[in-house]
């Protein structure tokens, strides 16, 4: 406990000397005012931004467009790679394409989803999910295969059917690992969506930072910035919370 | 139906078992048999053998977790094929705790096809947490738990389904010798208090001589049914049964069946 207090105080201690010294060297004026405002006036207009509600419809549009595609990459990616795992030939076939996945640009395809779509919210989750799901497959075949030999025999003793072996079993089993691949998968969503509204989209977030950078907007850019980051970290911190509850409770970390 | 006690439990005709060879050449691995064996209703059974001789597999074949390239096996008249059959209930060598359980959800998931009400398993989960000793652990977690605990709460869910025929495969072979000893004593107690059929796999043989009614020495593979040594302990018995005359005189009769096997085992190796 009082290891853990002293940890979070030191990570606390880090991100304010960070802040403190981009403070001083825009009071110093070494960053100009047009690159980036000093931390204080960035928080200052965050606060002011949140408050006016003109940009509750962009971040809605992009959290929800994200949340839709981390869900459907890890639903899609779970079942797919249980799907796989069971198939030998097919997992050997896919092999390739998974460990090369990550070097294709999957952006590239934006417009042409744009075009199949139209201009709506489909491409945009379509990337988050195209950037997800493979990350979710892929942890997921390496958690199945950590699966204990006995732990598969065992449900065959208990008389269990397919499905009742995976729910009840292997992915339980897997857990860990499904974890990893779920925290993958919302950040490469997240990534995946606010990139897409960067390159073209009506509204979002990703939408309201390019056009505040067009205009030289940094009042807007930067807390739009800041309010990405902090989604991003929130829910990745609480799924790392959760991880470790997992871990802990069996036996894997003190 | 339970059969009566002159038909067997279980009985095993010309078992066979050869593993083809793994891929990339290699010669088929001939493990066990031809082999023939009864299982008496009731009995304690235990089986001994040098490292490698195909225990594993023959355990397996009974429990329907693997099949024979030759050969007959049937539990209770009824032939076994490719399914763990009603009945039998089975208790491996690894831990196979499920971590994200308490000990009660374990116990529990043995019961989830029984068709009893909820007070009904709820009654069973009870007796048999009695039974092993774990009621204290009932909200524990198995990494919360030592190892012969937790070996226990493996035992606690496979007694829960009250089989006719527990099979287990070294169970013990993980602990140490006192804990090893005390455990031999609670299975022969369940034994005891369930009227069930105990199938044993062991390595050891003082543990094969205290709690057995008969004993099957096996040979270096491929497996085959050496010779069944008859104890006639008294039903009410424990590891007390350790300083009897006729105890050391089991276990010397076992070590001679097995030394050369042992030997031969251990060249092939
Ligand atoms: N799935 C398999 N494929 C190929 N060979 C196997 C397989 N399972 C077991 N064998 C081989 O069959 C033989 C018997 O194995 P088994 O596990 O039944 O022996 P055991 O008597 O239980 O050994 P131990 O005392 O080490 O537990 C061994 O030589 C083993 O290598
Ligand atoms: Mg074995």
């Amino acid at each position: 406990m009082h290891t853990r207090w002293r940890l979070t105080l030191a990570r606390v201690l880090i991100l304010l000397a960070f802040t403190g010294i981009l403070e001083i060297l825009c009071a110093a004026g070494t960053i100009d005012p047009l690159t980036m405002q000093p931390p204080h006036r960035i928080l200052l207009d965050l606060v002011h931004l949140l408050g006016s509600g003109s940009f509750n419809r962009a971040i809605a549009r992009t959290l929800s467009n994200a949340m839709i595609a981390t869900s459907m990459a890890i639903i899609v990616g779970v079942v797919a790679g249980s799907l796989i795992h069971r198939i030998r030939g097919l997992r050997d076939a896919l092999d390739l394409l998974f460990s090369t996945w990550y070097a294709v640009p999957v952006l590239a395809f934006y417009p042409l989803l744009i075009v199949i779509f139209g201009l709506t919210n489909l491409p945009s989750i379509m990337i988050g999910f195209m950037q997800g799901v493979v990350a979710v497959i892929v942890t997921t075949l390496d958690g199945l295969d950590r699966v204990p030999r006995v732990l598969r025999k065992l449900a065959r003793t208990q008389h269990m059917t397919t499905l009742e072996t995976a729910w009840l079993i292997t992915l339980p089993a897997a857990a860990p690992w499904l974890l990893g691949g779920a925290k993958l998968a919302v950040v490469f969503s997240i990534i995946g969506v606010v990139a897409s509204e960067f390159l073209m989209a009506r509204e979002g977030m990703g939408f309201e930072i390019s056009y505040a950078y067009n205009n030289f907007d940094n009042a807007r850019m930067y807390p739009l910035i800041v309010l990405v980051i902090v989604f991003s970290v929130t829910v990745n911190s609480l799924l790392l919370r959760w991880e470790a509850r997992l871990a802990r409770r069996r036996g894997l970390k003190p | 139906m339970l059969a009566d006690a002159a038909t067997p439990l279980v009985t095993l005709r010309g078992i066979t078992r050869v593993f083809p060879p793994i891929a990339g050449g290699g010669q088929p691995i001939h493990a066990l048999g031809p082999l023939d064996l009864d299982l008496r209703t009731g009995e304690f059974f235990a089986v001994v053998g040098p490292s490698g001789c195909g225990k594993s597999t023959l355990f397996e074949l009974i429990a329907g977790l693997q099949q024979a390239n030759d050969g007959t096996i049937a539990f209770e008249g009824k032939p076994i094929t490719g399914k763990v059959p009603d009945g039998i209930g089975v208790v491996f060598q690894e831990d196979s705790c499920l971590p994200w359980r308490t000990v009660r959800g374990n116990i529990a998931l043995g019961l989830r096809k029984s068709g009893l009400s909820r007070a009904e398993q709820e009654t069973r989960i009870e007796h048999v947490l009695v039974l092993m000793n774990l009621v204290e652990f009932a909200s524990h977690y198995p990494a919360q738990l030592s190892g012969g605990m937790r070996q226990r709460v493996c035992i606690a869910r496979t007694l829960v389904m009250e089989p006719r025929l527990i099979l287990l495969d070294e169970p013990f072979a993980a602990l140490d010798q006192q804990t090893r000893l005390l455990m031999g004593e609670e299975v022969l107690r369940v034994w005891r208090s369930t009227s069930a059929t105990v199938f044993l796999i062991t390595h050891a043989l003082d543990e094969a001589a205290m709690l057995s009614d008969r004993i099957a020495v096996m040979s270096a593979r491929p497996g085959r049914i050496l010779d069944i040594v008859e104890t006639a302990w008294p039903r009410e018995r424990d590891s007390r049964i350790l300083e009897d005359e006729r105890f050391g005189a089991i276990s010397a009769r076992l070590w001679r069946l097995l030394r050369d096997e042992t030997i031969k085992a251990a060249d092939a190796h």
